[in-house]
């Protein structure tokens, strides 16, 4: 299963639809696509985990490195994921306490800081 | 060379090599995959309950990640060495390297939660914390030509057949 990604724009939140399996060898796939973004302007991003297969500390990486480009613009990386055993690997990281997690994509696209 | 040398003392302790199963590839990203595929279908078939199966793919997974990580940036033409034991009391996986130096962080060095991804670079150890937080029976050892990592599962019902 390979990785895969869709963008929309909602007012000025971007949401990114990840879908597959997010590891070593996808993980610079999202990474560009959130690079892209930033680079574009695009500063308030909600990712999407929902149909996420499988995610790796990789990925959790390139996640970071998003939260950080979005940050240092006053930005936000808002994350929607119900998942057990994807949120179990951003508790075993303390990656809860550093992203803000969400339970559908709406309540993402609406929460404020 | 270097990788064959490396592998042989454990191989030559026992039988496993003949009974269990190994891989050895090439550091590839997109081999770290296969390794996690075959992972939960050996543990699948050594009698891993289903509820540990995503665990087995994820340790695997990450242990070859760091592997294959390791020898891009140090070693890039000695493969990745990954072994599974024969059926036995537990399921048993050794992912080898041939990079690791230093002195390895033990598991009770207090990484903080948060202090982990301040500071640039530490990135590279998010695999060992997923590692150490995910699985209860790991054993993270530098030898002379590298490291180890050793994992352990608990098997219910062991299908020899």
């Amino acid at each position: 299963m390979d990785l895969y990604l869709s963008t929309r724009h909602e007012g000025d939140r971007t949401v990114i639809e990840v879908g597959g399996e997010i590891d070593v060898y996808t993980a610079p796939k999202l990474r560009e696509q959130l690079v892209d973004l930033v680079n574009q302007g695009r500063y308030h991003l909600v990712v999407d985990m929902e149909a996420v297969d499988f995610l790796d500390s990789t990925g959790l990486g390139v996640l970071v490195g998003g939260l950080k480009r979005v940050r240092a613009h006053d930005g936000s990386l808002r994350l929607v994921c119900t998942q057990e055993r994807i949120l179990k690997i951003f508790r075993i990281t303390g990656l809860t306490k550093v992203f803000p997690i969400h339970q559908s994509v709406e309540e993402a696209i609406s929460a404020t800081d | 060379m270097t990788g064959v040398q490396a592998a042989e003392p454990a191989a030559a302790e026992g039988s496993d090599e003949q009974e269990g199963v190994s891989l050895r590839f090439a550091p590839l990203p997109e081999h770290v995959r296969t390794a996690r595929l075959v992972a939960v279908a050996l543990a699948r078939r050594a009698g891993v309950e289903d509820g540990l199966l995503d665990e087995v793919r994820l340790a695997v997974g990450e242990a070859c990640s760091r592997a294959v990580g390791l020898h891009r940036s140090a070693a890039p033409g000695e493969p990745v060495l990954v072994r599974f034991a024969p059926p036995g009391e537990r399921f048993r996986v050794e992912v080898t390297d041939l990079v690791t130096g230093g002195p390895v962080p033990k598991p009770d060095d207090g990484e903080g939660d948060q202090g982990l991804f301040e500071a640039g670079g530490v990135e590279a150890d998010m695999g060992l914390a997923v590692l150490r937080g995910l699985v209860d029976d790991l054993e993270v050892e530098t030898v002379p030509n590298g490291g180890v990592i050793r994992m352990g599962w608990p098997v219910q019902h062991p299908d020899y057949s």
